[in-house]
């Protein structure tokens, strides 16, 4: 599927995003620019991480893409058309475990189903535990989310957000709560899927290492105003199969460089809020 | 004897484990906990009857005024056989049952819409905490100037004490929802209908039903306050009629009766809870 790589995916032109804010004690409004002439392109069907530090407006960007929210300017695209609202061409995926509590894990990837609609009960049953399997959970279709690990919880989210097969899958530092073994299985897991289902990915992270292992290219943001700076083509070599890639030199080099672009120091908060006149 | 540090930091099984070891599988001293569990539950009511029945017998407290529990028990099979407790029971089971059930009825849309829109919500939730906060006995006069002293005014202080917590309770589980639920309903891009029949709603559920107990236990207390007032039956006017004319074992078989009917009421809405919340641990 990477062959496909190439034709742009999704577009963001110049975007910028300002919020309103009020400080406490102070009467007057501010603005406060979360993105300030962000220019990204992601191809079909690779999967491109968004990599920065904490704050600077990585989620932004996604609740942009996925049309939760609209730019104050600027352009968001997907295969040319603006994005005007939340669409079943894009599935999310949310750092929070997002799913029903009240539903198990194959009813919960059957809530999605339902969402689209158009097969019948038996069908989507059917078509969710193909999803289930698809992140290793056969065993666990009757279990409620309060029965299941933070890991398992996950794999259904991403199972419920592949199931009706979009073709853009955004995920919100999706790993972050887990710990650091489940991270990386999830993450050779989630390589394997997109193998599988060519699925455009969109990544966001804060980690280093978890940008350059999932990423075929990582855009690094720098902080207020979030903008992307630098993107990075990631060549490693991925067919070898059980060998570690994260030991490797070229791994070690990219992790050094994404590194040293997040490592510029951010100007000051007060810097970038404009008092309105 | 077990400790409560003992019994809550036990070892348990994680989800991975759980499943490794079979379906439905609890560690033997689970097992063992709650068998002892009901056979002390049971001992603790056997001795409370015990010291009802010996106290007043051997003279501990004046058993004129406390009746030994056979004597109760015999003053209800008394009632129960000649139909007179049925007539009572009856009685208080139409107008708490009546006003409940017109409570929940009401207070859960009502709830629901007061809380789906915030500005509504704004406008009416000082409101609400004022009514709230007036005592339903105390508006007892109001009601039997207003509707009589019949049952429309028995009727109506039930739906009254038990409107509030039904309401607020359902505002409260509605307002309270999972952000990052509605996030995940609004990217499957679900109708603001669907979204609340599939997941604002499954998700209050809980706190409403707590407004549902509550308002369950508020029913039986205002009602029996309200018969001891202005009635010719029910269990209210049982208990103070019998203390009246000095039929104590008949009092207290009366007050048996209403704490019967307020733990089958109780037992019966947790039943009714777990059954839609079987989801929770």
């Amino acid at each position: 599927m990477a062959s496909l790589a190439g034709a742009s995916k999704i577009a963001l032109r110049d975007v910028r995003q300002v919020f309103r804010v009020r400080a406490a004690g102070d009467r007057a409004a501010h603005e406060f620019v979360a993105l300030d002439g962000l220019d990204l392109d992601v191809r079909e069907g690779e999967i491109l991480t968004l990599v920065g530090p904490s704050g600077c407006g990585k989620s932004t960007v996604l609740d942009l893409v996925s049309g939760l929210s609209t730019p104050t300017a600027g352009a968001v695209e997907i295969d040319g058309r603006p994005v005007s609202g939340p669409g079943l061409d894009r599935g999310v995926v949310f750092q929070q475990y997002t799913l029903l509590p009240w539903r198990t894990a194959l009813g919960n990837i059957e809530f999605a189903l339902e969402a689209v609609g158009g097969r019948r009960k038996a069908e989507r049953r059917r078509v969710a535990h193909e999803y289930l399997e698809l992140v290793g959970l056969t065993d666990f279709a009757d279990r409620y989310p309060h029965e299941l690990s933070g890991g398992m919880k996950q794999r259904v989210a991403i199972a419920r957000s592949l199931s009706y097969q979009p073709e853009v899958l955004l995920m919100d530092e999706p790993f972050g709560a887990l710990d650091a073994q489940t991270r990386e299985r999830l993450q050779e897991e989630l390589v394997q899927i997109w193998r599988r289902t060519g699925t455009t990915i969109v990544f966001i992270t804060h980690d280093i290492e978890e940008a350059v292992f999932l990423g075929q290219r990582v855009a690094v943001m720098s902080t207020r105003p979030g903008k992307v700076v630098e993107i990075i083509n990631v060549v490693l070599d991925r067919t070898s199969g059980d060998a570690d890639i994260r030991s490797t030199a070229e791994f070690a080099a990219y992790r050094h460089q994404i590194w040293g672009h997040l490592r510029q120091p951010a100007p000051a908060y007060r810097a970038e809020v404009h008092r309105v006149a | 004897m077990p400790s409560l540090l003992a019994e809550r930091t036990e070892t348990q099984l994680n989800p991975r484990q759980a499943q490794a070891a079979g379906p439905r599988v609890r560690t033997e001293r689970a097992g063992r906990a709650r068998a002892a569990r009901w056979t002390r539950g049971l001992l603790g009511i056997v001795a409370l009857g015990v010291v009802w029945q010996l106290a007043p017998t051997y003279g501990l407290v004046d058993p004129y005024f406390v009746s030994p529990l056979s004597e109760v028990g015999a003053a209800w099979w008394d009632m129960l056989t000649s139909g007179r407790l049925w007539e009572h029971l009856s009685a208080s089971l139409v107008r708490s049952a009546g006003g409940f059930l017109l409570a929940v009825a009401i207070a859960i849309p009502l709830g629901t819409a007061i809380a789906w829109y915030p500005p509504v919500r704004q406008l009416v939730s000082p409101v609400l905490e004022l009514f709230r906060n007036t005592a339903a006995l105390a508006l007892l006069p109001v009601f039997v100037l207003v509707l009589g002293i019949g049952e429309t005014s028995k009727i109506a202080i039930v739906l009254y004490a038990c409107f509030f917590p039904i309401l607020l309770n359902t505002i409260s589980g509605v307002e309270s929802v999972d952000k990052q639920l509605l996030r995940s309903a609004r990217v499957l891009g679900l109708s603001s209908a669907t979204t609340f029949r599939k997941v604002v709603f499954p998700a209050a559920l809980p706190t409403i039903f707590t407004g549902i107990r509550i308002a369950g236990a508020a029913a039986i207390l205002v009602l029996i306050a309200a018969e001891m007032i202005g009635a010719t039956a029910g269990l209210g006017y049982l208990i103070n009629y019998s203390q009246y004319n000095f039929l104590i074992p008949q009092m207290y078989a009366a007050i048996l009766t209403t704490t019967a009917l307020g733990l089958a009421v109780n037992y019966g809405l947790v039943a009714l809870e777990r059954r839609f919340s079987r989801w929770r641990s």
